[in-house]
Order: structure tokens, then C-alpha cells, then sequence
């Protein structure tokens, strides 16, 4: 499992976007609130924590985040 | 229980049979061009063969049936049971495998019923009717499972309707004294019943003008309560947490030694879900092959239909993980060996 970090959760998360520039994502991005947010776009993102840091969040987690710094903050959360 | 060893039982040829004609999700104009890009991107999924309005599920399983007793030069009349898995029958009542015994001259000194599941529908299949055969009243049983998946689903539900493809499939097995055993692992949970359903139609919910009425759901989610409704969230939870424990339990109850499988084929829901759950068993990409690029999720007869598409890999005497996850909740994994055994070339109607 990956080391739990913010600057890594960030490029693992860019990696899964695709119309957002590297200067514009910051762990106060509302990933929720970009254009190419959706329901598919959620899956992506809980496979993508369960795959690199091995916690498995469910929809429901997701909806009570709004910036990476909650998502970073609950995966911490649900690791520990 | 659910742990389960069956001696006896060599698998002698699978076949699978689709529609020749292929629907592309670039051409999904329900969704934006980007969106398509980014579906098929996500779940893999670029093409799925649709069957005519004539055509059902049932048709797709009697070919792959034809073709397979032709191909091992076997008849109808030796068969002692048939079962087939489906859950888009020809008729309310009766069952399909009537028909199809009935269709395939089979005898009259016969057992045929259905068995309603879907994503884990083979691995169960081949489970019971394994259990039936013991080689002294039933001697050679035949496995259908097939779906026409792309009904009930409405196509302005993009989250059911660019997922599905339509196949049927035909497995026949045999009692041997000299088969390797098979092992297996099933489970139920049915408290998640709603994560993939159709509504009304049924009793619960009989059909009426109503229940044909198209509501509006979500954004680009439009559909009426007698088609198809799936929760790919809850859906997804359950595969990628259940399906590795499942699997890592069976192969540990039997000592099976995870390097000595050739290959572990699992029911194809979507790239993204199947691919976590091949990272979290630590496969190599070339231990999972995959059918759903060009026939997107096609339910029961999805593991079927990878093995037949993948056959230029795969060797006589393979061992093989089979997994099937889904509706019901149900899941349930094999682990099988192959014995000589036939698979046909993809049949296309």
C-alpha cells in the first residue's frame, strides 16, 4: 500500500481527471463541484483509494466530502 | 456448508452464442461524445452484440447447444438433465428449460427447470447440476445460461443501457471416475436485493400502465419501474469487497496453490470492478482475460463467452478459477479443471 500523503493523493487524483490543469488541483479543490464529476467518476475515485491505500469507502463517505483535504482526511480516518 | 468438493464431474465442452449484430457505445447519443469516451474509457466497454425483437435468450442458448453437441459429437437423447439459468425467460410460465428440452429433442426420461440467477448464475448452475450427477441415474447433464440482457433496460438510463450485451451458452458435463475434483464457494445476501432490480412485473408489482410509464430519475437517468434499475455504487462495494474474500477463502480451504491456477475468469461486470479485484488478488493481467470489450456485462453467460473468446489461450488441461458476482445479492467461485476439454468457436446468429 501507498504511504498516505497529500501530494500523492493529488497526483494519483489527477491521473483520474482529465480536464483539470495541475496548477488548478489543490487539496482545497471541490472535486464534487468540477464539470466532470458523476456518479462513474465516484467509482473511479473509491477503486482508486482502495487500490493505492487499501480502504474501502463507500458512496456515502464520498457524499460528506467536498475537497481532497476531507477525502485525505477521512481516508487517515478509515486507515487507523 | 457453502464450501463444497464434487468428484467426478469432467466439464466436456463449453460453447457460446451471441448476436451478429454490434451496438458502439461512441454512438450512445443519449450522453455527451466526451461522456461516451469516458464510459467506454471506465468500464471497458466499447461494443455489446443486441439480439433482434424475435430473438430471446433461449435462442442464443439452444445454438451454443447445437453447436457444442455437434461439435463433441454427442446427442441430445444421452442428456439426463438439463438446466438452464436465466432471468429473461420466454414465458412468465412455463420455465425455459422446457422448452429448450422439448427444442433439443431431448428424451422424456429427463429432469429440466430453470434456475433464476444471473452474474452468479453459472458458477451455481454448474453446482447443482453437478450435484445431480452420480453416475448412475444421470449420467450426462447440460448447463445453459444466457441472458438477453439488453431487455429490460431503457435507453435513456445511461447507467444500465451501454453496459449490457445479449449471449447464451452451453456447457456439457459428464460423470468420470478419473475427473480431478471441482471445488466451490456460494453465497447469498439478500438483504441487497434492490441493488439490481426490475421492480414490476411481477406479483409485487403487476404490470400496468403505470409501471410502463417513463420517469425521470436523475440527470440522464430516465426509465420505467418494469425495466432494469442498478445501483452501480452499492454493486460495487459488494464485488470488490466480497469477490477477493470469497475467492482467497476457497483457494485456502482446499490448499490451493493461487500459481497453479492458468487462469481466473470472472463474470464481466465492468473494467474498472474487475480490475480492482484482480489487483486486490494480486493476478497478473495475463491470468484474467476479459470478453467485455466487444460484448459488454452479458449475465449468466458472461464466463462462459470469455472462455470461448479467449480459446486460442487457454489449453486442455487448465486449471481455471470461475467467479460470478451480482443481482441478489449472489456470488459464488470454482475452481475447475479442464479435461480435453472442447470449447467451440463463438457462435453468431
Amino acid at each position: 500500500m501507498a504511504d498516505l500523503n497529500i501530494d500523492d493523493l493529488l497526483l494519483k487524483l489527477l491521473e483520474e481527471f482529465d480536464d483539470i490543469e495541475t496548477e488548478n488541483f489543490t487539496a482545497e479543490t471541490s472535486f464534487k463541484d468540477l464539470e466532470e464529476w458523476s456518479s462513474m467518476q465516484a467509482l473511479v475515485v473509491i477503486a482508486l483509494v482502495d487500490e493505492h491505500y487499501g480502504v474501502a469507502l463507500t458512496g456515502e463517505d464520498l457524499l460528506n466530502c467536498d475537497t481532497v483535504n476531507d477525502l485525505y482526511n477521512l481516508i487517515e480516518k478509515k486507515s487507523s | 456448508m457453502s464450501f463444497i468438493l464434487k468428484e467426478h464431474i469432467s466439464i466436456n465442452g463449453i460453447a457460446a452464442c451471441v448476436p451478429s449484430y454490434s451496438e458502439s457505445n461512441l454512438d450512445y447519443e443519449w450522453i455527451s461524445e466526451k461522456e461516451r469516451k469516458k464510459l467506454i474509457k471506465t468500464t471497458g466497454i466499447a461494443h455489446r452484440r443486441i439480439a433482434s425483437t424475435d430473438t430471446t435468450a433461449s435462442d442464443m442458448s439452444f445454438h451454443a447447444a447445437s453447436k457444442l453437441l455437434s461439435d463433441l459429437d454427442a446427442k441430445a437423447s444421452e442428456i439426463d438433465v438439463l438446466i438452464n439459468v436465466t432471468q429473461t425467460p420466454d414465458y412468465l410460465i412455463p420455465g425455459t428449460a422446457l422448452l429448450l428440452q422439448d427444442r433439443l429433442k431431448m428424451k422424456k426420461d429427463s429432469i429440466a427447470f430453470d434456475i433464476n440467477l444471473g452474474c452468479s448464475g453459472y458458477v451455481y448452475g454448474l453446482y447443482v447440476l453437478s450435484s445431480l450427477i452420480d453416475g448412475k441415474s444421470n449420467k450426462k447433464g447440460l448447463l445453459l445460461a444466457g441472458d438477453k440482457s439488453s431487455h429490460p433496460v431503457n435507453y435513456k438510463d445511461k447507467s444500465t443501457y451501454p453496459l449490457f450485451g445479449d449471449a447464451g451458452s452451453a456447457t456439457l458435463i459428464e460423470y468420470n471416475e478419473n475427473a480431478e475434483p471441482m471445488f466451490f464457494k456460494l453465497n447469498s445476501d439478500g438483504s441487497g436485493h434492490e441493488a439490481i432490480i426490475v421492480r414490476s412485473g411481477g406479483l409485487k408489482s403487476p404490470a400496468s400502465a403505470d409501471t410502463t410509464t417513463i420517469k425521470f430519475i436523475s440527470e440522464r437517468i430516465e426509465r420505467a419501474s418494469n425495466e432494469l434499475e442498478l445501483n452501480g455504487m452499492d454493486v460495487f462495494s459488494f464485488a470488490t469487497t466480497k469477490v477477493p474474500v470469497q475467492i482467497k477463502a476457497l483457494i485456502d480451504q482446499f490448499e490451493i496453490e493461487k500459481d497453479s491456477i492458468d487462469y481466473f475468469i470472472f463474470h464481466q461486470a465492468n473494467k474498472l470492478m474487475n480490475e480492482l479485484i484482480r489487483k486486490k488478488l494480486k493476478l497478473s493481467p495475463e491470468k484474467v482475460p476479459y470478453s467485455l470489450e466487444k460484448f459488454g456485462n452479458t449475465s449468466s453467460a458472461s464466463i462462459p463467452l470469455t472462455i470461448v473468446t479467449n480459446k486460442a489461450n487457454l489449453k486442455p488441461k487448465d486449471k481455471v478459477l470461475i467467479s460470478g458476482f451480482g443481482v441478489g445479492l449472489s456470488w459464488a467461485s470454482s475452481v475447475v479443471n479442464f479435461n480435453n476439454t472442447k470449447i467451440s468457436e463463438l457462435v453468431e446468429i
